[in-house]
C-alpha cells in the first residue's frame, strides 16, 4: 500500500524513489517480486515434479520404445556392413554368410547377460515367425560350422534359405524402426520395400481403434442420457436428501472392480436373474434367453455404470449454481416448459456435458479389466491388446506404439474439442 | 517416548539381531506363483517343510504369475530384482531366457537325484526339462461337459463331439487365445495329436483350423480367467467348458459341480521354476530348489491339487488328498487311464508362431 502511495506521488518531478530503510523502491519491488514468484514455484514445485517424474517421463520413455530398435544393431555389425553392397534379390554371398557366422562366435564368448543372440531372435520373430528358433538353433550349432557357411547355415534352418530374413536384417538393421507402427496400421513390408496393407486375416488394429472410439462413444452417450435426469433431479431438491441420493450415486467408487463386475454377471447371463424374470413372466420362451453379457452390450452396461458418477458430479455441481428464476422468467415472458428448459436451461449446463463427456470418454478408452471380463469377443476394446503385449507377448515396442497412436488420437479428440466448444468452457465441479 | 529413547531402544533391537544372526542371517524369500489353491498347494508342500527345517528362512507369496514375464523384464531393466524364485510356463520360460533375464540351469548339478540315483536329468520327464526351467508339475487342459445338458445314452465322449453342434448342441466356452483350440480343431478334424504341429506350421494347417473352428462359432463364449471356466459350467451358461484341470478337480470333487471330465485329446503341459539371474538370494534360492523339486516334495503336492508330479520317480508315492481323503492317482493327468490320446503342447512351436497366430485367432474372433 505504502509503495503505491509512493508511486503515485512520484510521476510529476521523477526523481529516484526510497523505502523507509533507504534501499530504491525498483529494487525492493523487484525483490519483492522475485521472492513471490519464488514461493509460487516452491508451491507448485513438487506437483511439477511429481508431474515430470511419474507422468512426462514415462510417457516420452514409452513413444521412445516405439521407435528403438537396438537389437540387429548390437547383435550383427560385421553382418549389416556385408549386407551393404546386397541388392535384395536372391541370397546374399559367401561372404555375407562368413560374417555372421562371426558375429555369432563373437557373441558366444560375451558373458550370458551381454549375449545378444536371444534378443534379437526375439525381434526378428516379430517380423517373421520361426525367426527366432532359426537364431537360436543355429547359435547353439554355430562353433561347429565349417566353410562354406552358406550351406552350414541352411543346413542349420530352412529360414537362412530364405531372401525374406535377410531382407528383414538388412532393412531393420538400424537404430530406430518404424516398424512398429506399420504392424500397429495392419500394415506389412512387401518384397520391394513398400509399405501394404497385411491380409485380411491378419489385420487387427485398425478395427479395433474404430471398435474403441465406437464403444467409448456410446458409454458417454449413456451415461449422458442417464446422469442428466439424475443430476437434475439432485440439483433441485433439498441439500440434505440430495446429499443421501448422491452417495447412491457413488456407490460405484467404492465396489470393488471385480464385485461389480460379477454382480452384473449374475444378473445379465443367460441363467441370470433378468433373463429367468422374464421366461416367468412369459415374455420370452426358454429357448429364446437374450444375450446381454459377453458381447458388446455387456460391455456398455457395465462401463456405463462405473463411470456414471464421472458425469452426474460435473454435471450436478453446473446444475447447483443455475439460479432457478431464469427458468421463471423465462416461463413469465410465454415460454412453454420445454422452450424454457431448451433454450434457457439447457444451454447453461453445456460446461458441465462437456465436462462429464470428455471425462468419461477418456477414461472408458482406456479401460480393460471390464471389457475382459463381460465383453466375449465383440466387446473388446484396444487397451486389451496394449494391455496383452505388455504382459503376455512382452513385445513392448508394439505395445508402445498402439499406446502412442491412442494417446495422440485422444489428443486430437481434445483438441477437436477445443476448437468446437472450447476447453475452458469445461467446469469439472 | 522420546526420540532418544526411541533410538535406543532401535539399535538394541538391532544389536540382538545381529547376535542371532551371526549364526544365520535371517533371509526372506519372495516366490511368485499363481496363486489360489496352486500357491496353497506349493505352500504346504514345499514351503512349509522348507522353513521348518531352515527356521531362518521366510517365505512370502507373491500372486504375480499370470504377469511374471513382463514383471522380470521390468526389474532386470531396472536393475532392481525382488524376486528370488518365480512359478511361470515353459514358453514364456524360453522367452525369458533369450532374453537372459533368467538363470540358466544345469539340472543333474544343481538338482537331488531320484532315491534310486538316477539323476535328474534322466528322472524328470522327457522333454520338460529347459534351459532354464526346472518343471514342477504336469498339468493339462481338458474339455469338460455338464451331464444334464445332454440326454444320459448320448453323452459326449470325444473332443469330436465339442465340434459336433448337431449330436451336441449348447454353448461353449473356450478360453480365449489360439493355444489348444487350434490344437483341437484339427484334432477333431482326423489329425492324428503327433503330426498336430507339424500340420500348424503350414498356412494350410491353419485354415483347416479355423474352418473347423468357424463350424462352433456362435456357439462359443470365451473366457480369460482360469476361474471363469468352471464358473460357467456351474452357472449352466454352457453345456461344454475348457479348463485346467485341477480347477476343475477342485470345483467336482471339493465344490461337488455336476460336471464330468473328457480325457480325450488332453493337452498336456509343464509348469515350473525359474530363477530370475541377479536375485538377491541365490544360495538360499539353490538350496531351496534341490529340496522343493526332489522326489518325496513333487509327490507330496499331489496330496493337494490333482496336477501330475513331473518326477518319473514321484508317480508312485502320489497318495490321497490330504483333505478328501480319495485317491489322486485316477485325477492325475498322466494316469494312463487318462493318458490315452494326449496332445503335448509344444512350446517351440508357440514361441515361434504364437505371435502370428494370435493375431489371426484376434482377427478371426473379431469377424
Amino acid at each position: 500500500m505504502s509503495q503505491a502511495d509512493a508511486t503515485q506521488a512520484a510521476p510529476p518531478k521523477r526523481e529516484k524513489l526510497f523505502t523507509a530503510d533507504g534501499t530504491p523502491l525498483r529494487k525492493a519491488l523487484e525483490r519483492a517480486n522475485r521472492r513471490r514468484k519464488l514461493t509460487a514455484l516452491a508451491l507448485v514445485g513438487p506437483l511439477l515434479a511429481f508431474i515430470l517424474i511419474f507422468f512426462a517421463f514415462p510417457i516420452a520413455q514409452m513413444m521412445w520404445r516405439s521407435v528403438d530398435n537396438p537389437q540387429i544393431v548390437n547383435a550383427l555389425p560385421r553382418t549389416l556392413q556385408a549386407l551393404d553392397t546386397w541388392d535384395g534379390q536372391g541370397l546374399p554371398n559367401e561372404a555375407v554368410f562368413a560374417a555372421l557366422h562371426a558375429d555369432m562366435i563373437e557373441d558366444l564368448d560375451r558373458p550370458r547377460r551381454e549375449q545378444t543372440i536371444g534378443p534379437l531372435g526375439i525381434r526378428l520373430n516379430y517380423e517373421l515367425s520361426a525367426a527366432r528358433s532359426a537364431i537360436s538353433r543355429t547359435s547353439r550349432a554355430v562353433q561347429n560350422f565349417e566353410a562354406p557357411y552358406s550351406d552350414a547355415f541352411m543346413d542349420a534352418h530352412r529360414l537362412w534359405g530364405q531372401p525374406e530374413l535377410w531382407r528383414i536384417i538388412k532393412r531393420e538393421g538400424r537404430p530406430l524402426t518404424l516398424s512398429y507402427y506399420v504392424a500397429a496400421t495392419d500394415r506389412e513390408y512387401d518384397e520391394a520395400g513398400n509399405i501394404v496393407k497385411r491380409p485380411e486375416n491378419r489385420q487387427i488394429y485398425v478395427s479395433l481403434f474404430g471398435r474403441t472410439l465406437a464403444l467409448s462413444l456410446a458409454i458417454t452417450f449413456m451415461t449422458f442420457a442417464l446422469g442428466f435426469p439424475i443430476a437434475y433431479f439432485l440439483a433441485n431438491m433439498p441439500m440434505r436428501y440430495a446429499n443421501l441420493l448422491m452417495i447412491a450415486v457413488l456407490l460405484p467408487f467404492w465396489t470393488s472392480l471385480l464385485v461389480r463386475t460379477s454382480a452384473w454377471i449374475v444378473l445379465l447371463q443367460q441363467q441370470g436373474v433378468i433373463n429367468e424374470l422374464l421366461v416367468n413372466i412369459g415374455l420370452i420362451s426358454d429357448a429364446n434367453r437374450i444375450s446381454m453379457i459377453y458381447n458388446q452390450t455387456g460391455t456398455i452396461i457395465a462401463m456405463t455404470h462405473i463411470l456414471l458418477p464421472f458425469m452426474v458430479l460435473p454435471l450436478y455441481s453446473v446444475m447447483r449454481t443455475i439460479p432457478v428464476s431464469y427458468t421463471r422468467a423465462a416461463k413469465s415472458l410465454g415460454a412453454t416448459p420445454w422452450t424454457a428448459f431448451r433454450r434457457v436451461y439447457f444451454p447453461q449446463t453445456l460446461p458441465g456435458i462437456g465436462a462429464g463427456g470428455v471425462l468419461v470418454f477418456i477414461i472408458s478408452i482406456g479401460y480393460y479389466i471390464t471389457p475382459a471380463l463381460v465383453g466375449g469377443q465383440s466387446g473388446r476394446m484396444i487397451s486389451n491388446e496394449i494391455a496383452r503385449h505388455i504382459q503376455q507377448s512382452l513385445n513392448w515396442g508394439l505395445a508402445a506404439a498402439l499406446g502412442t497412436m491412442l494417446l495422440v488420437g485422444v489428443l486430437v479428440l481434445y483438441w477437436l474439442y477445443n476448437r468446437l466448444v472450447g476447453a475452458d468452457s469445461l467446469k469439472f465441479g | 517416548m522420546s526420540s532418544t529413547t526411541k533410538l535406543f531402544g532401535l539399535s538394541a533391537a538391532a544389536s540382538v539381531l545381529a547376535l542371532s544372526a551371526a549364526a544365520q542371517d535371517p533371509v526372506s524369500l519372495t516366490i511368485v506363483s499363481w496363486g489360489g489353491a496352486y500357491t496353497a498347494s506349493q505352500q504346504r508342500a514345499y514351503h512349509e517343510p522348507y522353513m521348518e527345517a531352515n527356521p531362518h528362512v521366510t517365505i512370502n507369496n507373491d500372486d504375480g504369475s499370470a504377469n511374471a514375464l513382463a514383471g522380470l523384464r521390468a526389474q532386470s531393466q531396472a536393475g532392481n530384482v525382488t524376486w528370488d524364485l518365480v512359478d511361470m510356463l515353459p514358453s514364456d520360460a524360453q522367452l525369458a531366457c533369450d532374453e537372459g533375464i533368467i538363470m540358466q540351469i544345469d539340472h543333474d548339478e544343481m538338482l537331488a537325484a531320484a532315491p534310486d540315483g538316477t539323476p535328474a536329468s534322466e528322472d524328470f520327464l522327457p522333454g520338460s526339462l529347459g534351459e532354464c526351467f526346472i518343471p514342477q508339475i504336469v498339468y493339462s487342459t481338458v474339455l469338460t461337459y455338464r451331464p444334464g445338458a445332454f440326454p444320459d445314452d448320448a453323452q459326449p465322449s470325444t473332443i469330436a463331439d465339442l465340434f459336433d453342434t448337431e449330436n451336441f448342441p449348447g454353448r461353449r466356452a473356450l478360453q480365449d487365445r489360439p493355444g489348444t483350440n487350434m490344437e483341437w480343431a484339427l484334432y477333431a478334424d482326423g489329425v492324428d495329436p503327433e503330426d498336430i504341429y507339424d500340420v500348424l506350421s503350414t498356412p494350410e494347417g491353419v485354415d483347416r483350423a479355423f474352418a473347423k473352428l468357424d463350424t462352433i462359432k456362435d456357439d462359443i463364449i470365451f473366457w480369460t480367467e482360469g476361474a471363469q471356466a468352471p464358473q460357467l459350467l456351474a452357472d449352466g451358461e454352457v453345456a461344454f467348458a475348457t479348463g485346467y484341470n485341477g480347477r476343475m478337480f477342485d470345483a467336482i470333487e471339493v465344490e461337488g459341480m455336476d460336471a464330468s471330465i473328457i480325457w480325450d485329446g488332453q493337452v498336456v503341459e509343464w509348469d515350473g521354476w525359474v530363477v530370475p539371474a541377479d536375485g538377491p538370494n541365490l544360495d538360499v534360492v539353490m538350496d531351496y530348489l534341490h529340496f522343493a523339486t526332489d522326489t518325496q516334495r513333487l509327490a507330496d503336492q499331489a496330496k493337494f491339487i490333482s496336477y501330475g508330479p513331473a518326477r518319473a520317480s514321484s508317480a508312485e508315492l502320489v497318495g490321497q488328498h490330504a483333505d478328501l481323503g480319495i485317491d489322486m492317482a485316477p485325477h492325475m493327468p498322466t494316469n494312463p487311464d487318462n493318458y490315452f490320446a494326449p496332445i503335448v503342447l509344444d512350446n517351440d512351436f508357440w514361441v515361434d508362431y504364437g505371435d502370428e497366430l494370435r493375431e489371426r485367432f484376434a482377427n478371426w474372433m473379431l469377424q
